[in-house]
């Protein structure tokens, strides 16, 4: 289980711009609904702007801490 | 990854237009996730071919190496990566996924 606080900062340290929201589906934080706009999205397939997040998060999904993470990615504006 | 399992992925993934990696089967999704796959596609009227990840742990961690992706389910078609279920669901309600499907499996 990781705290909702930790998947941002990790987010935001591959993403600095980034504007992240979490949502704790089950309270038990390993279910995640994570919102994420970021610039650095621009031009990239959504496959690949979700890779950028994983990548983010590569060791808490590798362990499952995070079990299920249910991901929405945009650009600003 | 070894070779092997590199080899039976390519081999799974070309087997069927539309390819799903999944937790459980199609009558029997372990997972919300994997059921929101099974439930579009069925929903959308394709047929496709499945394989369930729990049930062999060489497929289920080399297919997050394969597609660099970490997560379950996972969706080919025609041989590449399309997503999972987030991208799908996102496709699906835009109207993009049916269109896409659609213009893939015609050619």
């Amino acid at each position: 289980m990781v705290q909702s606080e930790a998947v941002s900062s990790a987010i935001r340290r591959a993403l600095p711009d980034a504007q992240v929201s979490v949502e704790d589906l089950t309270g038990g934080g390993d279910h995640l609904q994570v919102t994420v706009v970021s610039a650095q999205f621009e031009g990239l397939t959504r496959i690949k702007q979700h890779q950028l997040v994983y990548g983010a998060l590569r060791e808490d999904l590798a362990s499952e801490a995070i079990h299920a993470l249910a991901l929405t990615t945009s650009t600003p504006g | 990854m070894d070779s092997q399992t590199k080899e039976r992925i390519q081999t799974l993934i070309q087997s069927s237009p539309i390819f799903v990696f999944m937790k459980g089967t199609k009558l029997m999704p372990q997972c919300g996730f994997s059921n929101n796959v099974v439930q579009i596609l069925n929903a959308l009227g394709m047929s496709f071919e499945t394989f369930d990840v729990l049930s062999d742990m060489e497929i289920r961690q080399g297919i997050k190496d394969f597609s660099e992706w970490p997560t379950i389910p996972q969706v080919y078609v025609k041989g590449e990566f399309m997503g999972g279920s987030d991208i799908l669901i996102e496709m699906y309600n835009s109207g993009e996924l049916k269109e896409k499907l659609e213009i893939e499996l015609a050619s």
